[in-house]
């Protein structure tokens, strides 16, 4: 069982090789994806739930290195969208910048807190930190999986960004959909 | 490969099976409960209809459950029927509350499915021939196992026969394994030519405690939460025992046990819980108790290294001249004050002047840990320690500063205090004497061309012995002796076999190598041979953690192939060499290997663990001592996950009763029952040390880190670690890294005259100048390779350590771009 999360990562940002070949087949993406450059966003290819398209925001208007509160995929799940103001890994707008993530720690589900000078997101129950420029990677704590992203698109016309699916099992679920 | 479903997660039907496990990684050993159904179901989400009674309609709110994908599998029994497991933690276990580590947390992932994350796992034995590692069947791999054996004992005796064996609990070890081996090894084939998993010798990391009369594991974890203050040394709890310092440490620092300390010590003042933490390095452990306890309430004391005698020794003295030692107790309970004091004798100024820190700052650290309470009663100070000391300048003078302290105070047998080893693996040792007088520096054997067959069980030393690149060079060359000698037998049989590598070992210069282990490890670059074990989970297995808490944990699946428990694998061996002897019809030698008519691992467990002192038996050293007969695996199952401590005081209506705290009667482990203060002369660093640190720049300080269990034998096949940790970072200054033009994620050399290794730099601002941190026992950067071969007077390694010079490499993109460098300390 690789961890598709991960092992995509790795895949956006290297030559490719085993692992990331394997996670194209999990996810069922044409060999043809493997040129993807870096930072473009990811479908959730892994996923079968029926996920919602709810707006995030604007992504020209969003404040750079500040979080932007919203509920994904129902009201009962804070998340918090964030334009990093560089490319990122999954990132979207017209900077390539623009990620979201769960608001619940995936260890024991308390509230991560977005601090801005070191761009992490950090949980103040048993100390986890998190990296919203590496797809959520934990930088350090008791965590067992990243901090589940939401995955987003944008549309150039509108500005308009929006969470279409998540990769990674949101705390307290045993769906991400209840 | 199977579609992965990331963001769903299948639920334990109601009528799951439902077992107990205790995490099998660091000491804590925390509690979990395995669930096994059908793979074909899945439980529903209301609570009736899940085995976690738990709602899943609805979001859950924090702090509710702890259940990630990382604790699912779906496994295959040898019947071919597949089954689904969830591995979560015991809300009820005493030791965590429900609380999972980053590594606990993954054992349901890290067991074996053809398909997961364990597919590596060794499934059959294999043999290297022809240049490649074959399957082979048990009964090939015995007969030359069992025939080199028989040949080296019957032409140049047991010294022939080298072991490299682990001695601990939980995964690779356990009462039932340690005995396994321990009886093949001592009583069986009589070889002193052993050593340990993490030491080039068959020693204690306590001989020095032990002796004084103080055992290393002497308090319970509830003790953290009554202390008036910890004075913790050489250990970064947050990073390796994870749950004893968030479930028992963090709630006294926060204050949350005061009314527990004030209803268990009335009368006492109780005030506001100070925590002490002597490390060079300001570890997440410091960090995170800044934030828990707040600043005025934590003291780091970050020593020069390799000084921490010097520390000990000058907050005695400053004690004794305060007049805050416990004359009563040293009077009545103690020997040899007189003496330690005189020699151990050291002013604030010499102590700050070799510690690099303040007067100040020292004489804080002994008015919060020493001075007597406003209610006039003396503090409370438990004094955990762990790699800091053991792996120190001189482990044994270190633990003798320590102990002399500490019983100077009466800082032990007191609830709330303790000197206690916060450990690595879980213990769990069962043996019968070692049959050997004299320590034996196995890996300057191995070197020097000495012994002809090495068994490699459970351990890995290429990846976590000192001076590990000579070693490894020297065990690779003689192993590969014979690993051309058996490539050119074309068509041996068992028996050919056996005599062309005695030939190549004898007249060659050759080293036979079997690896015993789950995975092939990197001793696959080397051995001729590798049997497949088990893990817990897939064997019954009984260990107890650093609280001496005995839990049986049950098996609840097939181990992979034909893999078995250690402990039957050593009967294999015995059996195998007794029927040898048998067939040469030389019945004195076969009688030796009698004993070992074990079917399952509670035979071994019944055989060794519960015949401690029983009449007719012979001497055995165990951890559960002469009442360890008591326990059996049905008491212990009954016993759940609390278990019980040992010493086990008696059984009561079915239940275990155990032992909280030892020495609270004053009486120790010594002849005269008295503790005996030790001498402790500064002597400075040893001198093959202090000539590194004369010719390079910077100090290899090197540990776990949290993320990683051990030499990441699991963790190196797992995304969610590798991808973290591609290669064994090294934490570095941020004015080192700039001056060496080293940007975070490079590939940097690390070298000294012993050896040379890479690491992937992690520049870091909490690291002071001069200063790195290297992680220990990787597989992918060795930071053992600059260890010296200098060890203390009872063969202890000073890991520690190391001083190299740093040689920028070069950059891996992959590595910047999908490795965070953000600041692993929580601020």
């Amino acid at each position: 069982m690789e961890n598709a999360k991960v092992s995509r990562r790795i895949f956006l940002v290297s030559s490719g090789g085993g692992t990331a070949a394997a996670a194209l087949a999990t996810a069922g993406l044409a060999p043809a994806q493997a040129a993807t450059p870096a930072g473009t966003p990811t479908p959730g290819g892994s996923t079968t739930l029926n996920y919602p398209r709810r707006a995030v925001g604007k992504a020209t208007s969003m404040p750079v290195n500040e979080v932007v509160s919203f509920s994904y995929p129902d009201a009962s799940s804070p998340c918090y969208a964030i334009r990093m103001g560089a490319p990122v890994p999954g990132g979207v707008g017209p900077n390539k910048d623009i990620v979201a993530y769960s608001g619940m720690c995936t260890h024991m589900g308390c509230p991560v807190a977005y601090e801005p000078g070191t761009k992490t997101f950090k949980c103040g129950c048993h100390f986890s930190i998190f990296d919203p420029e590496n797809s959520g990677q934990m930088v350090c704590g008791q965590a067992t999986e990243d901090l589940p992203q939401i995955l987003l698109e944008y549309d150039a016309r509108s500005d308009s960004v929006q969470a279409v699916a998540i990769n990674g099992l949101l705390y307290g679920r045993q769906s991400n959909i209840l | 490969m199977t579609t992965e479903i990331r963001d769903r997660i299948a639920l334990p039907t109601k009528d799951a099976q439902k077992t107990n496990l205790t995490c099998h990684f660091c000491i804590v050993g925390c509690g979990y409960h395995v669930y096994k159904w059908d793979s074909n179901r899945e439980g529903g989400r209301a609570p009736g209809d899940n085995a976690l009674g738990v709602d899943f309609r609805k979001q859950l709110p924090p702090l509710a459950i702890t259940m990630t994908q990382a604790m699912t599998n779906t496994v295959t029994d040898r019947s071919g029927k597949r089954w689904n497991i969830m591995v979560v933690p015991d809300k009820d276990c005493v030791v965590n509350s429900g609380l999972s580590s980053t590594r606990g947390g993954k054992m349901g992932s890290y067991m074996y499915a053809a398909d997961g994350i364990g597919k590596e796992r060794l499934q059959t034995p294999r043999i290297f021939r022809g240049s490649e590692w074959l399957d082979t069947n048990w009964d090939e791999a015995l007969a030359i196992y069992a025939g080199v054996t028989k040949k080296i004992l019957d032409t140049d005796g047991p010294s022939g026969v080298m072991f490299d064996c682990f001695d601990h609990g939980g995964a690779g070890g356990g009462f039932e394994n340690t005995w396994g081996t321990g009886k093949l090894m001592f009583s069986a084939i009589k070889t002193p030519m052993v050593r340990i998993h993490n030491r080039p010798a068959y020693n204690s990391e306590c001989h020095a405690t032990r002796e004084m009369g103080i055992g290393e594991l002497n308090n319970s974890y509830e003790d953290a939460e009554l202390a008036d203050c910890i004075l913790a040394t050489g250990c970064n709890p947050y990073e390796t025992q994870t749950n004893y310092f968030l479930n028992h440490w963090v709630p006294n620092l926060t204050g949350a046990s005061m009314d527990k300390r004030k209803k268990w010590f009335p009368g006492e003042t109780v005030a506001t819980t100070k925590l002490i933490i002597v490390d060079p390095r300001r570890s997440a452990t410091v960090a995170i108790a800044e934030q828990v306890a707040g600043k005025d309430n934590v003291l780091h004391l970050d020593i020069e290294p390799g000084t921490d005698t010097a520390l000990f020794n000058t907050l005695f003295t400053y004690v004794v001249d305060q007049g805050w030692q416990d004359k009563a107790f040293i009077e009545a309970h103690t020997t040899g004050y007189d003496d330690a004091l005189k020699t151990n004798r050291m002013s604030l100024e010499d102590g700050a002047k070799v510690t690099g820190l303040s007067v100040d700052k020292i004489k804080q650290a002994a008015d919060w840990a020493y001075k007597p309470k406003a209610s006039g009663h003396r503090p409370r100070t438990m004094h955990p320690y762990e790699k800091g000391i053991i792996w120190g300048n001189d482990n044994y003078v270190i633990q003798s500063a320590l102990v002399s302290l500490v019983i100077a105070t009466q800082n032990v047998g007191r609830r709330g205090t303790g000197v206690v080893r916060m450990g690595g693996h879980q213990e769990g040792y069962t043996r019968p004497p070692y049959p050997g007088d004299k320590k034996i520096y196995i890996d300057q054997e191995v070197i020097q061309g000495r012994g002809l067959m090495y068994t490699v069980w459970g351990t890995n030393p290429f990846q976590t012995t000192n001076n590990a690149q000579q070693h490894r060079e020297a065990l690779t060359r003689r192993a590969d002796i014979v690993r051309t000698a058996m490539s050119n037998a074309r068509g041996a049989d068992a028996a050919t076999m056996v005599d062309v590598i005695y030939d190549a070992c004898k007249n060659k210069g050759g080293l036979f190598v079997v690896g015993i282990n789950l995975y092939p490890t990197k001793m696959a670059e080397a051995a001729q041979m590798m049997l497949p074990a088990a893990q817990p989970g897939e064997m019954n297995l009984t260990s107890m953690n650093g609280e001496r808490r005995m839990r049986l944990s049950e098996r609840f699946m097939d181990p992979p192939g034909s893999a078995k428990p250690d402990c039957l694998i050593a009967a294999d061996i015995a059996n195998a060499l007794k029927a040898l002897y048998s067939q040469a019809g030389n019945t004195t030698k076969a009688a030796q290997f009698d004993g070992f008519d074990w079917k399952t691992e509670e035979d071994a467990f019944n055989d060794g663990f519960r015949q401690v002192g029983r009449p007719g038996v012979g001497p055995i050293d165990s951890q559960g001592g002469p009442t360890g007969y008591m326990a059996t695996y049905a008491l212990l199952r009954n016993a759940g996950n609390n278990g019980v401590q040992l010493p086990i005081k008696e059984v009561k209506n079915g239940q275990l009763i155990g032992t909280e705290m030892i020495y609270t009667d004053g009486k120790f482990d010594t002849k005269d029952g008295k503790a005996a203060f030790k001498p402790a002369p500064w002597n400075g660093l040893p001198k093959p040390v202090a000539d590194q640190k004369a010719k390079h720049k910077f100090w290899i300080n090197n540990g776990r880190a949290n993320e990683v269990w051990q030499t990441a034998y699991h963790d190196q096949y797992n995304e969610h670690v590798k991808g973290r940790y591609p290669m064994a970072f090294l934490e570095m200054s941020l004015d080192d890294a700039r001056a060496a033009n080293v940007s975070p994620g490079d590939v940097v050399e690390v070298f000294n005259d012993y050896g040379s290794t890479y690491a992937m730099a992690y520049p870091m601002k909490s690291i002071k100048p001069g200063q790195t941190f290297m992680m220990f026992g990787y597989f992918n950067g060795t930071a053992g390779h600059l260890t010296s071969d200098w060890t203390d007077r009872n063969v202890i390694p000073y890991y520690k350590g190391a001083w190299a010079s740093i040689r920028r490499v070069g950059t891996l993109s992959d590595y910047k771009n999908s490795v965070s460098f953000k600041d692993r300390r929580f601020t």
